[in-house]
Parts: structure tokens; C-alpha cells; sequence
């Protein structure tokens, strides 16, 4: 058991007229390896439900355990806590800062302690697995592509090797491509290197595609939580939350309502195809030629 | 922790204070100001706190976001405290080598003190119960005579109310900055004062970037929708004055007469 919110309620600038409820009693228990969605409207806590994660913002009330010890003990080292849960802010190109791409990629490791070499191997790592070609490595940052920046910043949070990754809206104002070449890329570190992740979307099309578990808040509170395919079957609840489930989902429904014999849990095309196909062979037969 | 900054940040609330015209209000903050500096004894003193009490108690605005914008001040007051009490000459209550306090000095001081105090609450007091917007509308008005003598006032007033529109954003940037370069490790609070200051680099650099960013932004805005300045521009919400602004005005006359009254009859 890797994180786990436990009654986990978070009230913004409490006691004055401006006070707002940002979370309320969130219970949570994110598994080692696990790749999880968070998805919910403007404004349904999700952004303060990841802060937490990592200790930036303190629980107005419950608690937090990683690795079975409360984050807030005494003795327990919030450094050492964000070294190993890697949280990337939404756009996070705006925390850039260095003369070189290197040298920001560079500042995380820095901070846990690692010697330059040890850092600047680290940042090589991470700048090959967000795939920046090696000529922009002495560049200054802001010189990049806004796509490029994006995956500098990444970087420099995967630098830090952390255990769970934490991305808010990694995939904001990105075209098709660079949307889909960075959720690719999560999908491989979460495959190959284990890394639990944890992606905060609003767009369903992002998340029904890669991740395991699905997490849906509304209003600061939990409204659903299980696997895209148990999520998606409540496409009316999900819209009058402001959220679409994907568009594959709507179309085996109203398949469905014309009569042919589709599954309707399906979250996919690749799925859609293939039972599509399987409706289709089986009207065949039943028809006589 | 940066949201403890009072001045410039509004309160909302619908009190008589909220309500009131702009200009009476900037007006009213001058009134006060010259009155902090008129009174020279006890009964000045005392229909001066009165004054800024009753205000406080009709902005509904609680007691410790005035204290708030104290909190700054605070080297100030001691430094201004300290020099009225030590050097102040007249006869000597207290004598240590060249250290004397004397009666006169000490009354200096603490006067000097409370009159600190009171300015800032004062001015508080108008920031925290007027928007941005109205304040510096107000002030475009009231300052509307200056024209006359080539100042571009209503493109000063413009800054101002762009640069007071930013405080709340910037401080919001900063937040969010920190914590991004938190996230990554990086280290605020401890060190010596020179550490520290390094450690701001990754703090200070995003954001100069990003008011830059948003500065040209907001030009090109502006001018996307034919901004050029305040000659002939009309407003959405034109100032009027109704009769609680009056009585306003009144009870400022009369407050401003009678400590010019006290402080020459006493």
C-alpha cells in the first residue's frame, strides 16, 4: 500500500467571508503501479486533492499515510516525500528557469543531495524519455516549442526518479500529437519502470484510454471510483456533471437503442471494432439468404 | 503566508462604508490623514479614535485585517518609537550617560507611534471597503482638475488600476511557482540570508518571465479593442453622489472643523 487519504477535508481561507470547501472527506488508496485518472469539472477539487499528495497543502482535517507512516509525524521528511511522490503542475513550462535545458532538468536532483554527476546523468535519463532531441540540451529553455517546454518541465520532475508520478492537465494546449506521444510515453514508464501515475484530465478521451482506474469528483467529494469501463456506463450522471464520457461510448448506446447486439461498456475503437464486428457476423447468420 | 498583505486588497461587504461613493471616501481618507497630524492633546486624540472606531465598527470589516497591515510597519514604528523617546530635548525623567528620556519625548513618542498606527489602519480602512476599480475611478474624478496643467490623468489612473488588478494575480503566480519549485525540492525557508536570496532565483525568474508575458498580453488586448486612451471615453458606471454621500461630506467638514477648533482653543 503505497498513499492513502484517509477522511482527507481541505477548506480554503476558513473564517473569513471569502471561506470555500475544496475537499470534502476524500478516502483514497492509490496501489503501487497502479495508473490512475482524476476527472472532474472547473472547480471540483482536483488540483487541491493532488497537492495534498505531496504534502504542499496541510488537510484542514484527516490524515495522510505513504508507505504506512502519516506524512505530518514529527520526523517524517516532506523533502523527501515530494523527492519520491513527483508532482507536475499544470503548465508547468512556467517554472523554467535556468540558463540551459540541462541545468533546469538538473535542479531536482540537485536539491535531494546528488552530486553533479550524479544529477546530470539523471537529467540525460529523463530528457531521452520525454524524447527532447540531444541539440536542445544547451539551449535556453525559453527558446523551445511550448510542447518542448512542457516535456523539459516533465523532465525535471521525472529527474527525481520518484515512485508516484502526479500530472495535472499534462496534456492542456497540446495538438493531437504531442497529446497523445506524452500520454504513450506515461503508459511505458508506468509498463516498463513500474512508476504508479496518477493523471488529472478533464478529458475522457485522454484517461479512458490508458489508465486502469477511474476517479471522478464532484464538488470535492468522490462521485465515482472503479475501472473506465464501470465509470462510463453512467454516460447521464456524467453529463449532468459537466463531464462527456468518450465518444465511443455514446455511439455503442445508441447502437444499442437501434437494436444490434453490442456490448455497451466499451471505452475504446479498438473494442468498439472488434464488437461491432461480432454484431454485425452474428446478424449475418441470423439473416436468411 | 503571502496572503497576509492588507493594503491594496479588498473586503466584500455591503456596509454603509462599502456603499459610499469613492470620492468621498479617497476624500475622507485625506481628511483623516491631516487630522492624525492635528491633534496635540488628549481630547484631539480622543475624537480622532472615536472617528476611526466608529469607522471601523460600520465597515464591518473585522478588527484583524486592520491589525494586518500593521504587521510590516512594525520596524518602522519601533525605530520611530525609539528616536522620539531618546531625543527629544526638554527636562530629563530618566538619565543613563548620554541616554535621557525626558517628559516631552516620551509623549512625542508615543504620539508618534499611534499616529503610525492610525494612518495605516485609516487607509486600510478605505482600501478594504472599495474595489480597484471604483477607487481609482474615484480618483480619476477627483483628479480630473489636473488635466488642466497636461497630466495625463486618466492614463495614470489606468496603471493604477492595472497594477492594483495585478497584486492578486502575481501573489497567486508566486504561490504557485513555490510550490511547482517545492515539488521539485527546492528549499525557501532555511539557510542564512544569502542562501536565501539564492534560493529565490528559481522563484524570481519564472515570474519576472510571466508578468512580462502577461503585461504584453494585456496590451495587445487592449488595443485589439481600439483602447487609445481616456479622451472621449464614457464610463459603464458613472459616479454620482445621493444623499448619504452628502451627510458624508457633512460629518467630514464638521470632524475637520471642530480638531482645528480643539487644537486652537486647547
Amino acid at each position: 500500500m503505497s498513499l492513502i487519504l484517509n477522511h482527507v477535508s481541505y477548506v480554503y481561507e476558513p473564517n473569513t467571508p471569502m471561506e470555500r470547501v475544496a475537499l470534502k472527506d476524500i478516502n483514497l488508496t492509490i496501489e503501487d503501479g497502479e495508473f490512475i485518472g482524476i476527472i472532474g469539472h472547473t472547480g471540483s477539487g482536483k488540483s487541491t486533492l493532488i497537492q495534498q499528495m505531496n504534502g504542499l497543502i496541510k488537510p484542514t482535517a484527516g490524515e495522510i499515510y505513504f508507505q504506512g507512516r502519516d506524512i505530518y509525524d514529527g520526523d517524517f521528511s516532506l523533502r523527501e516525500l515530494r523527492s519520491k511522490v513527483g508532482l507536475v503542475f499544470q503548465y508547468p513550462e512556467y517554472q523554467l528557469f535556468e540558463t540551459t535545458v540541462f541545468e533546469d532538468v538538473c535542479f531536482g536532483p540537485k536539491n535531494l543531495g546528488l552530486s553533479e554527476k550524479e544529477a546530470g546523468l539523471r537529467a540525460f535519463e529523463a530528457l531521452e524519455h520525454v524524447k527532447i532531441p540531444k541539440e536542445v540540451f544547451y539551449q535556453s529553455p525559453f527558446e523551445l516549442s511550448g510542447g518542448q517546454k512542457r516535456r523539459v518541465a516533465i523532465a525535471g520532475v521525472l529527474a527525481m526518479r520518484p515512485q508516484i508520478l502526479i500530472l495535472d492537465e499534462p496534456t492542456a494546449g497540446l495538438d493531437p500529437r504531442g497529446r497523445d506521444e506524452l500520454l504513450d510515453e506515461l503508459h511505458r514508464l508506468n509498463e516498463t519502470k513500474g512508476m504508479t501515475i496518477v493523471l488529472v484530465s478533464h478529458s475522457m478521451e485522454d484517461v479512458a484510454n490508458y489508465v486502469h482506474r477511474l476517479v471522478v469528483l464532484e464538488e470535492g467529494a468522490i462521485r465515482f471510483d472503479g475501472t473506465p469501463k464501470e465509470v462510463f456506463v453512467h454516460c447521464e450522471e456524467l453529463e449532468s456533471l459537466g463531464l462527456r464520457a468518450p465518444q465511443v461510448s455514446y455511439l455503442m448506446r445508441d447502437l444499442k437503442q437501434k437494436g444490434f447486439a453490442v456490448e455497451e461498456d466499451v471505452t475504446t475503437i479498438e473494442e468498439a471494432k472488434t464488437s461491432i464486428l461480432r454484431a454485425l457476423s452474428w446478424q449475418n447468420r441470423m439473416k436468411p439468404c | 503566508m503571502l496572503r497576509d498583505m492588507t493594503l491594496g486588497q479588498y473586503y466584500p461587504g455591503k456596509s454603509l462604508l462599502h456603499r459610499l461613493d469613492p470620492r468621498v471616501k479617497l476624500r475622507g481618507a485625506l481628511v483623516f490623514i491631516i487630522s492624525v497630524f492635528l491633534f496635540d492633546s488628549v481630547i484631539g486624540f480622543s475624537v480622532v479614535t472615536a472617528f476611526l472606531l466608529t469607522g471601523i465598527i460600520l465597515s464591518g470589516v473585522p478588527f484583524r485585517y486592520m491589525i494586518k497591515g500593521i504587521r510590516p510597519i512594525i520596524v518602522i514604528l519601533v525605530f520611530t518609537g525609539i528616536l522620539n523617546l531618546f531625543w527629544t530635548p526638554g527636562e530629563p525623567l530618566w538619565q543613563y550617560a548620554f541616554l535621557k528620556i525626558t517628559r516631552q519625548g516620551l509623549i512625542n513618542s508615543g504620539y508618534m507611534v499611534v499616529r503610525l498606527i492610525y494612518l495605516v489602519i485609516g487607509t486600510s480602512l478605505m482600501t478594504l471597503t472599495t474595489t480597484p476599480t471604483r477607487l481609482t475611478d474615484g480618483m480619476e474624478t477627483n483628479l480630473a482638475w489636473l488635466n488642466h496643467f497636461k497630466v495625463p490623468v486618466h492614463e495614470i489612473a489606468m496603471m493604477m488600476s492595472i497594477a492594483l488588478r495585478f497584486v492578486p494575480i502575481l501573489l497567486e503566480e508566486t504561490d504557485k511557482i513555490m510550490k511547482a519549485q517545492m515539488a521539485r525540492g527546492a528549499d525557501f525557508e532555511t539557510g542564512n540570508f544569502f542562501k536565501k536570496a539564492k534560493n529565490m532565483i528559481p522563484l524570481l525568474v519564472p515570474l519576472f518571465v510571466s508578468a512580462w508575458r502577461r503585461a504584453s498580453e494585456l496590451a495587445m488586448a487592449m488595443e485589439a479593442r481600439c483602447y487609445r486612451g481616456g479622451a472621449g471615453r464614457t464610463k459603464m458606471k458613472p459616479l454620482n453622489y445621493n444623499r448619504t454621500d452628502v451627510c458624508a461630506f457633512l460629518v467630514l467638514f464638521l470632524y475637520l472643523a471642530g480638531l482645528i477648533a480643539i487644537r486652537i482653543i486647547v
